[in-house]
């Protein structure tokens, strides 16, 4: 049975917390999770920013003598198969997945809002041929035409980014326009007009600040997903080059072959990705809630 | 509903055709084709030599010749020649299709039989600590690789038991056919029962919420029949739509799970085929994975109308 809960509808509410700090600190008690998410998104961000300070080697240093060496008090997550240290690398590599994941979603995400706002708002037979492009992409799983983009660009940083960006413009330009749909027939766009304003500007500064919220939603959602599609490109050896050490390329170097004498290679990589995908993933929900109520599970 | 078959139909023949466009130009900016790769290896070329293999693979025609080629050749069901293995494409990708689509098969199925129930059971508790339990374990579902996964079922397979799951291309017992099959599945389906949990879990959510609910427990329909007769039958409806989704979230899972465990299926014949630029195999399989997504989002809208009698398509 559905009962309410008088005292958590009040909190809901909010009714004593609408200002600065006594609101965040509200929010945050009302979203966990969510919080939790973030904390997990500052650590990730704060271990790729002091990279070099917090690692005792150099990633790429290769040493012989101590190939494949347990997890001890020097290397606490042990070495690879060329006695570079996990853990540097591991620290190393929260750059890269951060590089690739703050990159792609943004330029996946702008590039998506200037489709989506041309063809929502222009309509006609650019929306129509936007559409169909926009079919095209859809119709093929992001990791396939990641795959296909990045042998066809090359593998590098820039190609990475630039090949798991592509992918998103569809699901964002989606969103984006069917709300330049439905905002272009309000009356305060009508009011714009009758003002005389500029289409221009009518987009720009009417249209686009009221698709922030699920765009923002939307490009949070995304950034799991391309932290993730980056692993799996660099796992396939098709994504960021050696010898960087992205940490889906260290789960590939230890596949298979080293399951059996070194499961810290298959283990500590691993958890990397999927604490910085659940962090993300936690936080996205949570603005989700926040922000865009109507979609509150 | 004739008029908007025939409508759907023709838009995803348009659909199909961009990508083929797409494809096969994505394929061709690279710098450097098969046969630079080729003759990389060999220091000194003779140009006279390198020109006649272009000729040979059809690679020193204009891009519109070769597109037209390889399309009316696929209408005639002749794929061309795998660079690598110089067999007809199309030998080499049918005998791989069984084993991805039972692997599919079996994740799909893995994943709508853990998902749904975990769904309902969320949705029904909502707000409680197994609500969030639930939530939390979905998430993180969602947040693991799966081939981090398929490393860790290896690594438990080797720790406990001390055997290496190989693919077995011809199981004779049942056990052999479970490991062979049955544990990728698991690792490929566990990453959608995730996905098909949520939406189950939201699709409840809002049904629970109807006034219809509210008649069949004021009438005192016990509460698993009130859940799973009256809720769960209109709440699947936004879970089946989501198939056409989760077809192509499983193909992601597919190439990395066929690739841990060297599963000789179409995925991971994707991946060897693009490190070797092997065009023809490319571009056909591209174009297989692009039907298997379209026809899948088309199968979905009509069953969408055959389960809910409200939907009718006119145009």
């Amino acid at each position: 049975m559905v009962t309410i809960n008088y005292e958590s509808e009040l909190r809901r509410a909010g009714a004593r917390a609408t200002h600065g700090w006594r609101r965040v600190a509200f929010l945050a008690q009302r979203h966990i999770l969510g919080s939790i998410g973030l904390v997990i998104m500052v650590a990730f961000v704060a271990t790729a920013l002091s990279a070099t300070i917090i690692c005792r080697y150099d990633p790429l240093a290769i040493d012989a003598a101590h190939a494949l060496a347990r997890p001890d008090w020097r290397h606490w997550m042990g070495t690879d198969s060329f006695g570079r240290d996990v853990w540097s690398r591991i620290v190393h590599g929260a750059r890269i997945s951060l590089a690739v994941g703050i990159g792609s979603t943004a330029l996946g995400a702008s590039l998506g809002v200037v489709v989506g706002l041309i063809s929502g708002y222009l309509s006609g037979w650019v929306d129509l041929v936007f559409q169909r492009v926009t079919d095209i992409l859809q119709a093929l799983p992001l990791l396939v035409l990641a795959l296909v983009m990045t042998s066809a660009l090359g593998p590098s940083l820039p190609n990475v980014i630039i090949a798991i960006a592509i992918p998103l413009i569809p699901t964002v330009s989606r969103v984006i326009r069917a709300n330049t749909l439905a905002l272009r027939e309000l009356p305060f766009v009508e009011a714009a007009k009758s003002i005389g304003m500029s289409e221009t500007r009518i987009v720009l500064r009417h249209v686009l600040p009221n698709t922030l919220a699920p765009l923002i939603v939307l490009a949070t959602a995304q950034l799991g997903s391309t932290i993730l599609t980056e692993a799996s490109l660099s796992f396939l050896g098709l994504g960021i080059p050696e010898p960087y050490p992205s940490w889906g390329r260290m789960l590939s170097e230890s596949a298979a072959e080293y399951v059996r004498v070194a499961p810290w290679l298959v283990i500590f990589p691993g958890i990397a990705i999927s604490l910085a995908v659940f962090g993300t993933n936690l936080f996205g929900d949570a603005l989700r809630d926040i922000l865009d109520p109507r979609q509150r599970g | 509903m004739f008029a908007y078959l025939v409508r759907r139909l023709a838009l995803m023949l348009v659909t199909l055709v961009g990508i083929s466009i797409v494809i096969f130009v994505l394929l061709r900016v690279v710098p450097g084709n098969i046969v630079d790769i080729l003759f990389s290896a060999a220091g000194y070329v003779d140009p006279a030599d390198k020109a006649n293999l272009e000729r040979e693979l059809g690679i020193d025609q204009p891009l519109v010749v070769q597109y037209l080629h390889w399309i009316g050749g696929l209408l005639h069901g002749d794929l061309g020649y795998s660079y690598v293995s110089e067999k007809p494409a199309l030998q080499e990708i049918l005998p791989r299709i069984p084993i991805t689509a039972k692997l599919a098969g079996l994740a799909l199925l893995f994943s709508a039989s853990l998902g749904i129930p975990l769904g309902v059971i969320s949705a029904v508790n909502q707000g409680t600590r197994l609500d969030y339990a639930l939530r939390v374990v979905s998430l993180s579902g969602l947040s693991l690789p799966s081939f981090w996964l398929g490393l860790l079922i290896l690594m438990a397979s080797v720790t406990l038991f001390d055997v290496m799951p190989i693919f077995n291309p011809d199981p004779k017992t049942f056990w052999q056919g479970f490991a062979t099959y049955a544990i990728p599945a698991m690792a490929v389906g566990f990453r959608s029962s995730a996905l098909t949990m949520r939406i189950t879990r939201s699709s409840m959510l809002e049904v629970l919420r109807q006034d219809y609910i509210r008649t069949a427990r004021a009438k005192g329909a016990s509460n698993a029949s009130v859940n799973f007769q009256h809720a769960l039958k209109n709440a699947i409806l936004p879970v089946i739509t989501v198939i056409g989704i989760e077809a192509a979230f499983l193909i992601g899972g597919l190439i990395v799970t066929e690739t841990v465990f060297n599963i000789p299926g179409v995925a991971r014949f994707l991946v060897e085929a693009i490190r070797w630029r092997d065009y023809p195999i490319v571009q056909n399989l591209v174009m297989l994975i692009a039907v298997v997504v379209v026809s899948a989002n088309f199968i979905v809208d009509m069953l969408y109308a055959v389960f809910d009698p409200r939907i009718r398509y006119t145009d």
